[in-house]
Parts: C-alpha cells; structure tokens; sequence
C-alpha cells in the first residue's frame, strides 16, 4: 500500500468544522444559552447605547429641521451701571425693514404684575410665572400653536383676556378652555382664551400669561411714550424670524439696529443653538453606557471561557475517542476554538438583535427615526468573534494538549 | 524476527507487527508496562490478547493502535515503521488503518446512530454524503439497519457496541483493535456481540479483541496470553516466540 496516501492527514471540511464546532452546544443547549447570553447582554448594551443616542440625536436634528434655525431673539440687556435696559418701542418696526429679515414678532415683559390661579393663592407663590404683552403674529414667529381655545385677536388684545404658555397652564392646574375662566393677573380677573403648545425654542413663553399690548397698557399699567404721548409699553423680546442664508449677516446687526444708541444693552441670541448643542451633548453619556457594556462583555467572555473549561475537562473521552479516530492535536484545537467562537458569535447576534429591537420601541415611543449606527452592530459582532477566540484560546490549547491515552482513561 | 506459520492463512501479508516493544512510565521508580512484547497479525486473523488486570494489555492495545509510542522496539502497521512518522501523520494512520472498539462504547448521546457511525470516517477526509452511505452500509454489516435514526441512550448496550463496531469498521481499516467490547454486556449480548466477531472476521475483517476473560478468549482462533507485560503463550506459535528472552 503506498505509505503517503496512508499517512498525509486529511483536511477536514469547512461544513464538517462547523458541525463540530456546535457538538458541544447541541449537546447541552440550556448551557450554550447562558454562557452566551452574558456576551449577548453586553453587545445588546453597546448597540441600544450608540443607537438610542443616534436616534435621539436625528430626533432632536428633525426637531430643529422642524422648527427652523433662522430665528433670532433680541433681549433688553443690562445697562452699563448694572440695571435692566429697556428696548426702544421702535426696534421691531426697524429691524422688519432689514432686507432678510422676513418676520417680527415681541413681547413686553409686565414688570412688577404676577399671575396666580386666583387671588386666594398667597403672593409669594408666583410659580415663576410672568406676565407679557404679546404680538400678534407671536405663535407662528416662535413654531408653535394653540393647544386649546383661541389665540389672541385685535379685539380680545384690548380685553383683559389672557393666552397661557404650556407651562403656565400646567403649574396653575388648567389643562382646558372652558367660557367664563379666569385667572388672577397684577391683581386683575382676566379671561383664559386660549393655551398654547410648548415652544421648544423659546420656553420663556411656555411660562408666560400672555396678553394683548393694549390689554397690558389699559389694565397693568404697561405704557411707554410715544411722541409725547402715552403709548403702549416697550417690548422686552424682539423674535426675527430671517432668511436662512442670512441668518448670520442679521446677526450681527440684530443689536445696532434693535437700539442704534446703545447697541451694549442688546442681547442677541439663536435659540436653535441651545438645540443643536443638546444634540452634540447626546454622545457624553455614551462613554459611561458603553463602559458598563464592555464590563457585560468581558463577564461574557469569562463565562464562555469557564464554560469552555469546564466543557473540555467534562468531554475528556470524547476527546480521546476523537484522536482515536484520527483527528489530530490541531484539529481538537480548531473544534473548541471554533465552539467558542459560535458561542460568543450566536450571543452577539442575539445581542444585536436585542439592541435593535430596544432602540426601535424607544425611538418609537419618542417619535424618532430609527437609526442603528453600522458600525454598532458590525463592532458587536466583531467584538463578540474576538472574545469567543479569546475566551477560547485557554481550554482549546488545554484540548489539544491532552494525549489520547490519558483523556481515554478517564470515565 | 523469523517468519512464523501463522494461523489460519500462514502465507498472509502481516498488518500489525511489534519487535521487542517496551513501555516504560515515569522517572524515579520507572514502572515497566511492557518488558520486550513481539508479536505479528496477519491480514485476516481474529486474535484475543489475555491477560488480568495490571498485565498490560492496556498499554498494549494503545501502543498497536498507535495511541502511544514505545519506549524502545519497532511498530509497524501495514509495513510502515511508526516510528519514521510524526504525530500528525500518526493520526492520518489511525484515521485511515485502525479501528478502536472501546469498553464505554464512548457514543455521541446528542446525535443519532447513523451519525455516530458516519463519524468514524470523518478524520480520513470522506465527504459528508459518503460518509453516511457509508455508515447506513455499516449499520446493516451489524444488523442495526432499523436503528439508525435511533440515539444512543434509547438502544441497548448489545446495539451501542454494535454501532461503535460500526463505526470502527466502517473505514475498511486494517486491523480492528477492540478493548474488552463485552465488559459493559450481559452474557447474552456479550455473546452476540462475539458471534458479531466472528462473523465481521469471516467477512475479511482483521480483528484484535483485548480481554481479561479467557472464557471469551477460548472461543476465538488465537489466543495471546500476556502477564507482566510480557507475552507468556501464542496459541499460534511456539510458546518461545512470545517474550521471553
């Protein structure tokens, strides 16, 4: 017989490799599970992590898409001597005469008037609310929109009628609209007309009792003067809603223009910048999610390889019985190597799995897009193979290095 | 070594011979498993080694099964001197010349007979659709052909050693090492299971059966009587031939 087709070791197929490698998981598949499944909870942690936080971020970036980022705020500042400027009654007029600029809208804060649900609520308790006349046009220059009732009209405007911001409403304990409600403003019953939606990018509003500049002039003392004569107060808020390319050229004339004799006392600012900066800010609680999932993961590879150990101490015979039949040391090896690895491999992809579909319900219940960064769930599965081989690597040298005599006797 | 006549076919080609093997374990003391064994099988032989326990039969069938290497002497399986191979292609020799019966049976419980069977060619590099032809050959060879969807745990002992005779045999390998195959059986399987012997040995199959029962032994052609690690009588020979020098 001719030695060399007697003694050249075969190789063993690819399929054959991969029905060896899952001998010891369909064997004991209650074992498989829970030694797979610490690698699965950690690879689920990273990939909820990174895809919560991405989804939450293209939440918040449609959220900003939504409402626009072409809005500016200009704001009374504090004069050089430290005290409350005050906003000229001709800003809003001139700043709409800015060629970019598309739309006006203000508010005049009601200085020294507080807002209570009825005069039996004792004066110390103001909630944080405050009192502002408000424009018009406010609720479609700030994206937002009546939750209840009616907005302001020119002749509720003259009325002692008020709009509550969101949050105004909630702290007085109004959730609706109902004829001949009322609310205690500066010591006057005024009229709930309306409730507004939260505006995400102006919540001073949302802790506003809005109403109309006449209203505030006739009933809360808010005036100004006007030529001489009284007039209605001064605003404290200038909104501009500008064209998008220009936003910055608007900018950084916002203040020159609001108040052309003392451009100091203006604060300009764009409120979609506090957004977009909480957008930024969604990545640094990864860090700290994605550590506890790589301590999951490394629990997971101490489990699989203890699993594996414990697998290979148990399987002696089957080992030994394996050499008998020709396999050799290599080819052990590369059978609990291989295990290994389609443990850890079956508990990344479980984990994949998991994270997707906990990423999915959340940006669901949040009204997010799904977003599953690719490389979260290749970077699952790719961690998830190295510590199976890792995991692997002890018990399958100790496998092979166990002489077939020795793992026969046993049992 | 001088060429022997041998029983029953004196002109057939040797598969297994040993010269003057020794085994010895260990350092300080050195424990000799075997003392100077020689011994020849030739194609077609069903050959019972004997011996009590301690005698080193064990160690014998490990070293003719090429499981381990003598200490001193020279092996050879088929004419080739194991000595010139290294460990790999030792294992090549088992995959594809050698077939183990073992006392425990050592059956995959997971997976049916038919796989358990298949599973004997899988190291010689058979691919997966002839091994299980192959195996479902076997498996009729033993009269196990309406178990081989079955699993190990739902047969009886008598048909687990059948499927590992299967599984031993079903490479067409050289010589048939078995290790005391009926000391896990009743006397009725045990029985069968030597029927089952002789019957494979009738078809072609070279058959080396180690036992500490020399009940079992009489009822085979060729009875090797070991103790001490060495051989004390050959039924086939004169009792000189054996090992004692």
């Amino acid at each position: 017989m001719n030695t060399e087709a007697i003694t050249a070791p075969a190789r063993l197929r690819l399929g054959d490799q991969a029905r060896l490698a899952s001998v010891g998981i369909r064997s004991r598949p209650l074992r498989a599970a829970l030694s797979a499944l610490g690698i699965a909870i950690g690879v689920a942690a990273i990939v909820a992590v990174l895809g919560l936080s991405s989804s939450s971020q293209a939440g918040l970036l449609a959220e900003i898409d939504r409402l626009g980022t072409n809005l500016l705020k200009a704001t009374n500042g504090q004069t050089l001597s430290g005290k409350e400027a005050q906003l000229p009654r001709e800003a809003p007029a001139r700043l709409s005469m800015l060629d970019p600029v598309e739309q006006v809208a203000h508010v005049g804060t009601v200085a020294d008037a507080k807002a209570y649900r009825s005069p039996l609520v004792p004066a110390t308790h103001t909630n944080g609310l405050q009192i502002r006349a408000a424009s018009l046009n406010l609720p479609s220059v700030i994206a937002t929109g009546i939750a209840h009732g009616r907005w302001l009209n020119e002749a509720s405007a003259t009325k002692p009628v008020t709009v509550l911001g969101a949050t105004a409403a909630q702290r007085m304990g109004i959730d609706r609209v109902y004829p001949g409600q009322r609310v205690w403003l500066g010591g006057q019953w005024f009229y709930v007309a309306g409730i507004l939606r939260p505006a995400v990018l102006t919540t001073e509003i949302d802790t506003s009792a809005l109403i109309g500049y006449p209203a505030a002039r006739q009933y809360l003392n808010h005036t100004g003067v006007s030529n001489g004569k009284p007039a209605d107060g001064h605003p404290s808020t200038v909104y501009v809603r500008a064209v998008t390319e220009r936003v910055g050229a608007v900018q950084s004339v916002l203040a020159r223009t609001a108040n052309p004799k003392a451009a100091g006392e203006v604060d300009v600012s764009q409120p979609s910048d506090a957004l977009t900066a909480r957008a930024a800010a969604e990545g640094a609680f990864n860090s700290l999610f994605l550590g506890l999932g790589a301590v999951a993961l490394i629990v997971g590879a101490v489990g699989v390889a203890n699993i594996m150990i414990i697998s290979v101490l148990e399987r002696r015979s089957e080992i030994g019985l394996r050499r008998a039949l020709g396999a050799t040391r290599r080819q052990i090896r590369t059978q609990f190597l291989a295990e290994a690895v389609a443990l850890a491999l079956i508990g990344g992809a479980v984990g994949v799995t998991a994270g997707v579909a906990a990423t999915a319900v959340y940006a669901k219940t949040q009204g997010w897009a799904v977003v599953i960064p690719v490389e979260s769930w290749v970077g699952g599965i790719a961690s998830a193979i190295l510590i199976g081989a890792l995991a692997g690597l002890l018990p399958a040298i100790r496998a092979a290095r166990l002489s077939p005599t020795e793992a026969l006797r046993t049992v | 070594m001088t060429e022997q006549p041998a029983f029953p076919f004196p002109a057939a080609r040797p598969v297994l011979e040993l010269a003057a093997v020794t085994k010895t374990y260990g350092e300080q003391p050195p424990v000799s498993a075997l003392r100077g064994v020689s011994l020849t099988v030739r194609q077609g032989e069903l050959v019972a080694v004997v011996g009590p326990s301690g005698s080193g039969k064990t160690t014998l069938l490990h070293v003719m099964g090429t499981l381990e290497r003598p200490t001193d002497g020279v092996v050879r399986i088929n004419g080739i001197d194991i000595a010139d191979l290294d460990d790999q292609q030792l294992a090549a020799v088992r995959a594809r010349s050698i077939g183990f019966v073992f006392q425990q049976f050592f059956l995959a419980a997971h997976t049916t007979a038919l796989e358990n069977v298949a599973d004997g060619l899988l190291y010689a590099g058979v691919e997966v659709g002839e091994r299980r032809r192959r195996a479902a050959e076997a498996l009729e060879q033993v009269g196990l052909a309406h178990r081989r969807r079955f699993r190990p745990g739902k047969m009886s002992g008598g048909e687990r050693q059948r499927v590992a005779i299967a599984r031993a045999l079903v490479g067409r390998p050289a010589i048939l090492l078995a290790d005391e195959p009926t000391g896990n059986l009743d006397s009725t399987n045990g029985a069968s299971i030597v029927a089952l012997l002789h019957r494979l040995n009738a078809e072609g199959a070279t058959i080396l059966v180690i036992t500490h029962d020399s009940e079992l032994a009489a009822r085979l052609p060729r009875q090797v009587h070991v103790l001490d690690g060495r051989i004390v009588s050959d039924s086939a020979a004169d009792a000189t031939v054996g090992g004692r020098r």
